[in-house]
């Protein structure tokens, strides 16, 4: 199962602040179905979320890449009570470890809260909520 | 009885036996200002303030010749909208140790030098970078009633609840009505308080980095503009600008192994407005006048162990012509209700004058960069960089937010 | 005078523990400061302490004469910095009052914008700006 929502809105993602100066973005590459990260032209250095800078070397020069989309859950939490009027709970939120190696925040896809474990391979898949807002989220890896 | 402030005031005489003595002050003579960056000045960046500030601090490490991850203590405004969480992150700061943030918007230009330089003289940190970036043009402003009334219902505390109501919303008005005031109790005319404006321009003219760098003001155009808020015109006002400004602290001993050449903290201090909440409140004896300015940069002189005369270039916080004008009488650079006879026909301003003030065109027509720009081109002045370059200046006076809790500082090469 | 502009509310004083005895008054079209009742001292605005004495229970409201002198003012000329929901132009006066708090307000309908002046004789006079507001402001008064 996936988290059920209620007829109030979503807090949606601000674009303020993620597009630097290499072209595209986190969010324009959600709402192709692709998972785009940040890449430092210069070292190399993957960089999620994005930044204006890579922390490694100071380069102004990055460019987005796509992820393999394949990891594993590192960290988990189950709401038992809605913390927002959008969520129906009991819903979970997993901390994923993509290979590439940066975490994500974000939601099970056919996966019972009580299935969840840390160490499971999973895989991402997109739910399209409405025109505007596509979000990713992680199905068990088949 | 303790001291009686505003006796003080009026008299012009700031009380010398002060504690502590500026001999215990750790500051004076032993940090200094070592690099200064900043980003473009534009009407619109097109970019995020955090891209910004990390631009300008990187350029700030580069000038002074430190590598960024030595960079151990961040300073800047409660207004700055970029998380410090996201500049560590971006800039890859790994020693952290100092970090702290000063309240009431510009009025913390040379607090946030203070707060850097008190760190590293007590040895929480060692390399702090003070630093702002805003998109004033483009995105977010203060200072506009629109902005006010499409975000709120009341006004914002019991305080601004005397004052929103009447619509009297916009810090360019609050400022208007102790400068009425001012040219009403001294006989200052428009003509003479025009006289601000077409001197920074005229630095702006010479000064590459400036937003006004190719548009000349002569003192007709002046007369000529349109009243915002009458008493102040078009051109009184701050130039709305997007960028971001930084400059880094460290010891005097450390700084003479730097890149540049290091300008001195001979003093610094701030202050706060006396019966006067947040400019609104005009319940001091005297509003003709800028106490908080009066006070911080007498707090400066005393920890310095200089006066007014001694200085030689002056960059004084000038968010509209009227709060740098009536500073240069509470930096004792003139009489009190003398600075409009003061700046008449320029001269006295102007780079060879008896008081070159605001060199790089200030905030009206360089940049409004909540006077960080201010700092940087007081360091530049003492480096011998600027492009309004005062001869061989030994020490500049820097103000900071009149209204507001205020901050002052003397630099010295 | 003031006009508003339709459909732009009025921005709402703030209420809060230390001022409601004020804005009680004002709705009442009475006009009180706060006085602390063992120095004598008045205050403007309202506040918990008396910055005198250092008492929190000496600060009484006490009814003010509403009558000064206009101390300092602006004029609004342009939209650029002015309160959207208020029609250009429209001032905004510092008025000291005999009691020696100074009060900012606006100018009632009697008073053109162009006659304001530093010294002017005003006193308060209330509008009800509608079911749930209402304001001060500052009408002629002979010397
Ligand atoms: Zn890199
Ligand atoms: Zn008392």
């Amino acid at each position: 199962m996936t988290v059920q929502y209620t007829d109030k809105p979503i807090p949606r993602p601000a674009l303020w602040g993620i597009i630097y100066r290499s072209s595209g973005s986190l969010w324009e590459g959600v709402k192709e179905e692709k998972f785009l990260i940040q890449k430092c032209k210069d070292c190399g250095k993957i960089l999620h979320p994005p930044r204006p800078m890579c922390p490694a070397c100071h380069s102004t020069e990055q460019e987005y890449v796509e992820a393999s989309g394949k990891g594993k859950i590192y960290s988990y939490v189950t709401y038992n009570k809605s913390p927002h009027k959008a969520f129906k709970a009991p819903y979970s939120v997993i901390l994923v470890e993509l290979d590439e190696g940066p975490r994500v925040i974000s939601n099970t896809v056919d996966v019972k809260p009580e299935e969840i474990e840390i160490g499971m391979p999973v895989e991402i898949a997109y739910e399209k909520i409405d025109d505007e807002l596509t979000l990713y989220k992680f199905k068990k890896a088949g | 009885m303790g001291r009686n402030i505003l006796e003080e005031y009026m008299n012009r005489k700031y009380d010398a036996d002060i504690k502590p003595s500026p001999q215990a002050n750790l500051i004076k003579d032993k940090t200094a200002i070592v690099g200064i960056g900043e980003t473009e000045y534009s009407k619109n960046s097109g970019r995020d303030e955090l891209d910004m500030a990390c631009e300008a601090i990187k350029n700030a490490a580069d000038d002074a010749g430190i590598k960024v991850e030595d960079i151990d203590g961040l300073e800047t405004f409660t207004l700055d909208r970029t998380a410090m969480p996201f500049i560590v992150s971006t800039l890859g700061l790994k020693n952290l140790r100092f970090a702290s943030e000063v309240s009431f918007g510009g009025g913390a230009a040379c607090a946030v030098t203070l707060h850097a330089a008190a760190a590293v003289a007590t040895g929480v940190a060692k390399n702090v970078v003070c630093y702002r970036a805003l998109n004033e043009a483009s995105g977010h402003r203060f200072g506009r009633g629109d902005g006010y009334a499409k975000y709120m219902i009341s006004a914002p505390t019991p305080h601004y609840g005397y004052t929103f109501p009447m619509g009297f919303c916009t810090p360019l008005s609050w400022a208007g009505c102790w400068g009425r005031r001012w040219m009403h109790e001294f006989n200052v005319t428009y003509e003479q308080i025009g006289w601000w404006a077409v001197v920074l321009r005229e630095y702006a003219n010479k000064n590459p980095r400036a937003i006004f760098h190719d548009k000349p003001m002569t003192h007709e155009d002046y007369m000529n503009v349109q009243m915002i808020v009458e008493p102040l015109r078009l051109f009184d006002c701050c130039v709305d600008t997007d960028g971001a400004a930084a400059h880094i602290v460290t010891s005097a001993e450390r700084a003479k192994d730097l890149k540049q050449k290091p300008v001195y903290i001979l003093g610094a201090g701030q202050s706060a407005p006396i019966e006067q909440e947040i400019q609104t409140i005009y319940n001091r004896p005297v509003i003709s006048g800028l106490f908080e300015t009066w006070y911080a940069a007498h707090e400066a002189y005393r920890v310095a162990g200089v006066e007014g005369k001694d200085i030689d270039v002056a960059e004084l916080y000038d968010p509209y012509s009227l709060g740098g004008i009536m500073s240069l009488e509470e930096c004792d650079f003139c009489e009190r209700g003398d600075a409009g006879n003061f700046i008449e026909g320029g001269d006295n301003i102007r780079v060879d004058g008896k008081m070159p003030t605001n060199t790089n065109g200030g905030l009206l027509s360089e940049a409004y960069i909540h006077g960080y720009n201010l700092v940087n081109e007081g360091v530049r002045q003492l480096r011998g960089q600027s492009y309004n370059q005062v001869k061989d200046p030994e020490l500049c006076m820097v103000t900071a937010g009149p209204g507001v809790p205020s901050s002052a500082m003397v630099l010295r090469n | 005078m003031v006009e508003y502009v339709p459909g732009i509310p009025i921005l709402k004083p703030y209420i809060d523990a230390d001022n409601k005895p004020y804005w009680d008054a004002v709705n009442d079209h009475k006009f009180v400061v706060q006085q602390c009742n063992k120095c004598k001292n008045y205050y403007q605005p309202p506040r918990p302490m008396c910055p005198e004495c250092l008492t929190l229970d000496t600060m009484d409201f006490v009814p003010a004469s509403g009558k000064g002198e206009v101390h300092s003012y602006i004029i609004y000329t342009t939209d650029k910095m002015a309160y959207p929901g208020m029609k250009i132009p429209y001032a905004v006066m510092v008025v000291e009052l005999d009691e020696g708090v100074r009060i900012t307000a606006n100018n009632a309908d009697d008073i053109d914008t162009e006659e304001i002046h530093i010294g002017m004789p005003v006193e308060i006079t209330f509008v009800d700006i509608d079911d749930s507001l209402t304001l001060y402001q500052f009408k002629k008064r002979e010397a």
